[in-house]
């Protein structure tokens, strides 16, 4: 009986297959979606918040990998994201060079934000593009390793230093760099300098990052298809972790490390893979970021560090959509707060809504957000434009969340997890 | 003794000047249900974190069948087949009671990571065989129908309960129970004591139970060892130690309390153990639980 003796039988190759692949297949088909018809719908404007907002998705759930599920305290989440973007900057620009003897975009149907830009459906642009990617989520991983395995003996506050001053040394060693082999317009200095890029080769050419001026011009491949197929695929990774011993044993560090230790946890391995892949998701989310903006050592600061961690505590620590809901709020709110549109037509839904719901708690909660519509409404009459104060509103309304719901949005707990909860009550009962 | 199937031998541990155990040896059989007992700050729980790699000894050796554990990491030494519950509960609270136990089982767990993320027919199986295992044995104790709680809101006595399903979901060869019976009234002891022996005949577990409650220590084991001060001062029958001049001494103080000279301070008085009044009503408190 010390052994698992009731092993049920093996799923068949076609079960497993559909369990195995459905899921990342729905999600990128969503992605695609999103890419090819939602998207042209938006301005500009919205339609790059709405890459921001797909990057910042995939750094929170990253994140609360490491400090949801194992209970660590990692702040130095956007060094290993600067790592996979200058890597991944660094692949496709170069090696467009190299390649096609242009920074041009040469990307396919995937990758072009307009459907006039594409070169056919998948070329090897969009190869380079994703090489670059995982490239540079590979290097970042590599990175997490490293840092991870002395560091992540240490606890707490000691963990949180560490982590901190690895970010900072990651920003200082990139504004420290070569600077950038710009292709030059005139022809024939334009021809040497390609020629010289391809002299000097990888990978060497991956220190050539820019330094504190930064890197630029590399050819904007993250569209939307890219951004949310791997905002799927990182959401999957953090589920499917969540769900398996793997992730319980995680979780049980986080909740009492000497009992995880003691039911027979090998602590420093599972808190180093957990760290591991959180890294290495955050190098791709660099890596799609590099292909969106030019990019500054600057922005990746402890600032930014400090953005990924206020999304994973707002969501709940170990909640994977309230971190999911958290990165959209916080992504849009300061943008929200440049121009407050009318809530009320939102608000008027959501309390449609919780009327039909009824229930006591769903009335007080749709009396609280008429409340609130009522106030933002006569805010934005009074007011008019909240630009100047948005920073003092958005650290008063993460003020005001500690103090109401110190656990954050939804703990560690999912969205629906109370309809499960329900669901699985009334098995019990039947059973009994 | 030399085939015995937890041997430890000479075990040793100072925390600075202070020995907090020494000399320590225990042998255990397959099946024995051995105590371990002696006053607060005796050093049963040093001695279990001693046995589980929370500390490593100074000098001595532990072994499972002849394998040598000491120095090794606590979750190698749970993988060689030792569990424990601990003396303040140390669950895992904001999982599930089922997710407490299934955790557990993690160590007879056949899958990897990159099988897990891919979800291979591997992960499912194995998956289900865990849930099955720690559903039989929520049911051994009696805890199943509210495996979906947070291991938080369960009342107290099944949180250390629970704890015990938990250690024995990582198939233990040797399960160590640190006072299981603490905070619990009379009817829980009841149940507690019935659970323990279930757990030894239907599982063959071998156990070593720590326990300040003398009447289910007294009740259940068959073999003593008692600590005081980190010496071993007895071991023996259930009768035996119950007789043993040390031993009682170790619980109640030096019985000559006529010759000592009057206490002259309030400071010194704080010094001696206890007043003789006392001694007296807890004397004779243990002779009528023996």
């Amino acid at each position: 009986m010390s052994d698992l003796t009731l092993h049920p039988a093996p799923l068949t190759l076609g079960e497993t297959l559909r369990r195995s692949l459905l899921a990342p297949l729905i999600g990128l088909a969503l992605a695609f979606v999103i890419h090819r018809f939602i998207v042209p719908l938006l301005n500009p404007l919205h339609a790059s918040l709405a890459l921001d907002i797909g990057v910042n998705i995939i750094l929170a759930v990253s994140l609360t990998i490491v400090n949801g599920f194992t209970g660590q305290f990692s702040i130095g989440h956007a060094g290993f994201m600067a790592i996979g973007a200058f890597t991944a900057a660094g692949v496709t620009y170069y090696g467009s060079v190299m390649l096609f003897g242009s920074e041009a975009f040469a990307g396919g149907i995937l990758s072009a934000a307009e459907a006039g830009d594409a070169t056919g459906f998948f070329t090897s642009g969009d190869l380079l593009f994703l090489a670059g990617c995982l490239l540079g989520g590979l290097i970042a991983g590599v990175a997490g390793f490293a840092v991870g395995l002395p560091s992540l003996r240490l606890r707490g506050d000691y963990l949180a230093i560490v982590t901190l001053g690895f970010g900072e040394i990651v920003r200082s060693l990139l504004e420290q760099s070569p600077d950038q082999l710009l292709l030059p317009s005139d022809p024939a200095a334009r021809a040497a300098q390609i020629e010289h890029i391809r002299d000097v080769g990888f990978p060497t050419l991956l220190i050539h990052s820019g330094g504190a001026i930064g890197f630029g011009r590399v050819p904007a491949y993250a569209s939307h298809f890219w951004v949310y197929g791997f905002v799927a695929l990182t959401i999957l990774v953090a589920f499917r972790l969540k769900a398996s011993s793997h992730g319980r044993a995680m979780l049980a560090i986080r909740e009492n490390e000497v009992a995880a230790a003691s039911m027979g946890v090998p602590i420093t391995r599972y808190k180093v893979t957990a760290f591991v892949i959180a890294a290495c998701l955050a190098g791709i989310a660099g890596a799609l970021y590099a292909h969106q903006v030019r990019l500054i050592p600057d922005q990746f600061g402890f600032q930014r560090s400090f953005d990924i961690l206020i999304m994973v505590v707002l969501g709940g620590l170990g909640s994977i959509s309230g971190s999911v809901i958290a990165a959209i709020i916080i992504t849009l709110l300061p943008e929200i707060l440049r121009s407050p549109p009318p809530l009320w037509p939102v608000m008027l839904v959501i309390i449609a809504v919780l009327f039909i719901v009824r229930g006591r708690r769903a009335i007080r909660a749709a009396i609280v957000l008429a409340a609130v519509a009522i106030v933002w409404e006569i805010v934005r009459w009074v007011v008019g434009d909240l630009s100047p104060y948005r920073m003092i509103l958005f650290a008063l309304a993460l003020i005001v969340m500690m103090i109401l719901r110190p656990q954050g949005l939804l703990g560690l707990r999912e969205v629906w997890d109370k309809w499960i909860d329900r669901r699985r009550a009334a098995k019990v009962e039947a059973a009994a | 003794m030399s085939d015995a199937l937890f041997q430890i031998d000479n075990v040793s541990l100072s925390f600075g000047g202070l020995k907090a155990v020494a000399d320590f040896k225990l042998s255990l059989n397959r099946g024995d249900l051995h105590g371990l007992i002696g006053p607060n700050g005796a050093g049963k729980t040093t001695a279990f974190n001693l046995m589980t790699g929370v500390y490593v000894p100074d000098t001595g050796t532990i072994q499972l069948e002849k394998k040598q554990l000491n120095g090794l990491p606590p979750w190698t030494i749970a993988k060689s087949g030792i569990a424990r519950t601990f003396q303040n509960i140390r669950l895992f609270p904001d999982l599930s009671v089922l997710d407490n136990v299934r955790m557990a089982c993690h160590l007879r767990a056949r899958h990897n990571l990159l099988q897990t993320l891919l979800r291979t027919s591997h992960y499912y199986t194995d998956e289900a065989a865990m849930t099955a295992r720690a559903i039989e044995l929520l049911d051994l104790i009696k805890l199943a129908p509210r495996r979906y709680e947070l291991a938080r809101n369960l009342p107290y006595g099944d949180q250390r309960r629970l704890e015990i399903a938990r250690a024995l979901a990582t198939g233990p060869k040797v399960l160590l129970l640190d006072e299981p019976a603490a905070g619990m009234h009379t009817g829980e002891k009841k149940s507690l004591t019935a659970l323990i022996q279930n757990i030894r005949r239907q599982l063959g577990v071998t156990i070593l139970l720590i326990e300040h409650d003398m009447s289910l220590v007294m009740e259940i084991c068959e073999k003593i060892t008692v600590l005081d001060h980190g010496q071993t001062i007895a071991v023996g029958s259930p009768g035996e130690v119950q007789k043993d001049a040390k031993v009682i001494a170790a619980y109640l103080g030096e019985p000559q309390v006529r010759n000592e000279p009057p206490l002259p301070s309030g400071e010194d008085r704080l010094k001696s153990p206890r007043s003789r009044d006392l001694r007296q009503v807890e004397g004779d408190d243990l002779r009528r639980q023996g």
